[in-house]
């Protein structure tokens, strides 16, 4: 069966991309949230923010690349919901396929839609003043810090697509996500906030992937940062892994 | 791939055995005996609620047995599950098709997930069979029902699968799509295709069925063809029931008009002759 697994996969990430490019309207709307932010953060709210030298949209970008992630993955959770719902998804576990590439394609689908958000608002930011001198690896490094994220909140998602009672239900679970940014180091430094905020927000992942992202972009050495970013994720993406895999056998035993 | 029991002379294409399911502490299997023939259409009846579904899941190995056996073309759900993917396709009782996909791009879909050669081919050749082929290209969202439910029915055919299970194939379907899907089965026992059907309807059981299995209240309480089902009742007798004139009548009689002279003689004719028929 597990010979199957990666056709299966494929033609069933096939399906899924086929769904987004005849609704191309979530790309655009899982952008336009974060894009709105960064428009509100640098031209509204950015003149009273002190971050340093440098521009704030060099300081910014890399936690609104999270907030456009988290944002994502609602739709997976949404579009698992919906094969759930509709039948499809017993039929495909009906069918001598491998069992697990029914989540596999919607992850993947995840990660290859969350990608295009990504690229879109980054070319809003070079736009808006955002600039990089960040050679070829440190990019890399970025693009594989982004795939681990998404990935590890994409399986978040499908725990919660698997478990969603309603549409709402399935998409709802984003939101705590989306707003995880603004209580960590992505918008202002955390140096100003009182006591318990500040130290939550010193500890909590995103802080650690912003900072990371932040040092990448601007040529500076990652520190610990990166090795703490790193531990998140993977820390994060093979508990979800876990759970969702869980919750998926227990459903279809 | 191990020889399927169903090669030998007169074993059952679907053979159940005391099987039982719960749900937390709603028993809704207690014990249920089933076996279908190869090649034959078995209805399985049963009111909302009374396990049909349950059943079919289990057959379909996305559930699992409390206890019991259940087999498909010899294979045995519980231990051989990829084998009995191979055997048999399903058609649920809600339309699963992709609503964002074309009719083919479905059939397409589902060829790959059976691992065929030539995809495209197997699915313009179904599409030609339920005379979908220039409704292949639209979206299924577009469909009618009964094209959409002829569109599963043609995606459960790919692979030639041996044994087919129909979850209440013609629900929501209007009476044209009903005689369509019907036609389809038919078809499907003609080729050799082994069917199990639920429904709720009677007169869908009587229509297609081979042998009726009655599900009530988590067991087959009978399960015969219809002659023997009929013969479970007292043969038909004739009864006369004393006729009570309607206030129609009185009225009419009282005010000296037949029917036909009535202004709207047409209803008053139609109404006592059905009135008189019963």
């Amino acid at each position: 069966m597990s010979t199957h697994l990666v056709s299966d996969t494929r033609t069933l990430l096939g399906r899924s991309l086929r769904h987004i490019l005849r609704s191309p309207d979530t790309i655009i709307t899982t952008a336009i949230t974060p894009i709105a932010m960064m428009l509100l953060f640098v031209y509204v709210f950015g003149a009273a923010i002190e971050t340093g030298d440098g521009e704030y949209v060099n300081y910014l970008l890399p936690g609104i690349l999270l907030m456009t992630i988290a944002s994502g993955i609602a739709y997976t959770s949404y579009r698992l919901f919906l094969d759930l719902k509709g039948g499809i998804f017993e039929r495909f576990l009906s069918m001598p396929i491998a069992r697990s590439a029914a989540l596999w394609g919607h992850v993947l689908t995840s990660l290859v839609a969350n990608l295009m958000s990504v690229v879109l608002v980054v070319l809003v930011a070079v736009l808006m003043g955002f600039r990089s001198g960040a050679g070829v690896l440190a990019w890399l490094a970025v693009a594989g810090i982004l795939v681990l994220f998404t990935l590890a909140l994409t399986w978040l998602a499908v725990i919660a697509g698997l478990a969603a009672k309603s549409p709402d239900g399935a998409g709802g679970f984003a939101y705590p996500i989306i707003f995880l940014p603004f209580v960590s180091s992505a918008f202002v430094p955390t140096d100003g906030m009182p006591g318990p905020v500040r130290w939550f927000a010193e500890n909590q992942p995103v802080t650690s992937i912003v900072d990371t992202l932040r040092s990448l972009f601007a040529e500076q050495p990652v520190g610990d940062d990166g090795w703490l970013a790193l531990a998140w994720c993977t820390g994060l993406l093979v508990i979800a892994y876990g759970l969702a895999t869980r919750v998926y056998r227990r459903r279809f035993a | 791939m191990e020889r399927p029991a169903t090669e030998r002379q007169g074993a059952a294409a679907i053979h159940v055995a005391g099987v039982e399911k719960s749900f937390g502490d709603l028993q809704v299997l207690r014990g249920v005996d089933l076996d279908v023939a190869p090649g034959s259409i078995a209805a399985l009846l049963g009111s909302n609620g009374a396990g049909k579904t349950t059943l079919i899941r289990i057959l379909a190995t996305l559930t699992r047995a409390d206890a019991g056996t259940a087999t498909v073309q010899g294979f045995d759900v519980a231990t051989q599950p990829a084998e009995v993917r191979e055997s048999f396709s399903l058609t649920g009782q809600f339309a699963a098709v992709d609503e964002i996909l074309t009719g083919r791009e479905n059939l397409v879909l589902v060829a790959r997930l059976r691992h065929l050669p030539d995809p495209g081919a197997v699915a313009d050749d179904l599409l030609a069979r339920f005379s979908l082929t220039d409704a292949g290209g639209r979206r299924t969202a577009t469909y009618s029902g009964g094209m959409r439910r002829r569109l599963d029915i043609a995606m459960s055919l790919i692979g030639d699968p041996p044994v087919i299970f129909l979850d209440e194939p013609t629900t929501g379907l209007d009476p044209q799509g009903r005689i369509e899907v019907w036609q389809a089965v038919r078809d499907l026992a003609a080729s050799g295709t082994t069917v199990l059907l639920t429904t709720q309807y009677l007169d869908e059981a009587e229509e297609l069925a081979d042998r009726i299995a009655i599900l009530h209240e988590g067991r087959i309480i009978v399960d015969g063809t219809l002659a023997e089902l009929k013969q479970l009742l007292p043969p038909a007798k004739v009864e006369y029931v004393e006729k009570q004139p309607t206030l129609e009548e009185v009225f009419l009689a009282l005010v000296g008009a037949t029917p036909t002279d009535a202004t709207d003689g047409t209803d008053a004719t139609t109404d006592t002759a059905a009135g008189a028929e019963k």
